[in-house]
């Protein structure tokens, strides 16, 4: 039961703020409303058992990404233009697409058996998913980390300004 | 697993989030606007992952996925941003209808 209520009040700030990321035609109400949606989402990471990836969840998307977003947003355009900052077309097709999607795919989900495994005692993670990162997992994990220094470099090679000087050349 | 909740709350749930990225992604002309989308939908789908682990038979399986669609949302975010902010060095703007200095 408390279960339930914590879930529906997670799920109401999930889809909301959803809802004004993908609706607002203020480009910086849709940046601030994912806190909340990343946020609902941490909630359900630990619904879910998962301490370890909510709280990863916490402090790369809440921490990292957001905040990266947030520069982005700020560091771009003007923001109080509002139909320059983020201008929508399209908006009915794209909205009977997702819906249709939405339908079939919750159709879907309601006609699979799906297969369930027995119920779990649920214990912290840490242990468990530390020794699949450094057993099973140990390849994607170094490969993991070659992406995300990959990443680091393509980013500042990236977003460097460019030099007018070699560029002329 | 909380009791009273079933697996198909999470992946209705998850679908609801998934739908509202996608219309995201494909009715925003601001490029940010549309890495936002493709955050919530990498959300979604990470939902998917944990409740899976959890009523699959609470192997770490779906736990480590989940970790490494983080870790790889980070370094799409960061690379994205990085590209959005050198198109609009170059261009003044991220609109992208306006971007399409390639098309010819």
């Amino acid at each position: 039961m408390v279960a339930q209520a914590i879930f529906y009040l997670l799920a109401i700030l999930i889809v909301g703020s959803s809802a004004i990321v993908a609706f607002s035609r203020n480009i910086v109400h849709s940046t601030f409303a994912l806190l909340g949606a990343f946020m609902g989402v941490v909630g359900i990471y630990v619904l879910l058992a998962a301490d370890f990836v909510a709280m990863v969840q916490l402090l790369v998307y809440v921490g990292g990404i957001l905040v990266l977003t947030i520069f982005a947003v700020m560091l771009t355009q003007g923001i109080a233009d509002v139909s320059i900052s983020n201008r929508a077309v399209g908006r009915a097709p794209a909205l009977v697409i997702s819906a249709v999607a939405a339908a079939v795919m919750i159709f879907a989900v309601f006609k699979t058996p799906w297969h369930q495994g027995a119920r779990v005692i649920v214990n912290p993670t840490t242990y468990g998913i530390g020794n699949a990162f450094l057993d099973t997992y140990a390849l994607p994990f170094e490969l993991a980390s070659i992406v995300l220094l990959a990443a680091l470099i393509g980013a500042v090679v990236i977003s460097r300004p460019v030099d007018r000087r070699t560029q002329s050349q | 697993m909380p009791a009273g909740l079933t697996l198909n709350h999470f992946l209705v749930l998850s679908l609801i989030v998934f739908a509202m990225g996608l219309f995201c992604v494909m009715s925003r002309r601001n490029a940010i606007g549309i890495l936002m989308g493709v955050e919530l939908i990498l959300n979604s789908a990470n939902i998917n992952y944990l409740a899976f682990a959890l009523y699959g038979g609470g192997k770490y399986d779906g736990q480590v996925f989940a970790i490494f669609v983080i870790m790889l949302a980070a370094a799409e975010a960061v690379v994205g941003l990085a590209i959005v902010l050198a198109i609009y060095q170059d261009l003044r703007t991220i609109d992208v209808d306006a971007t399409e200095t390639l098309s010819g």
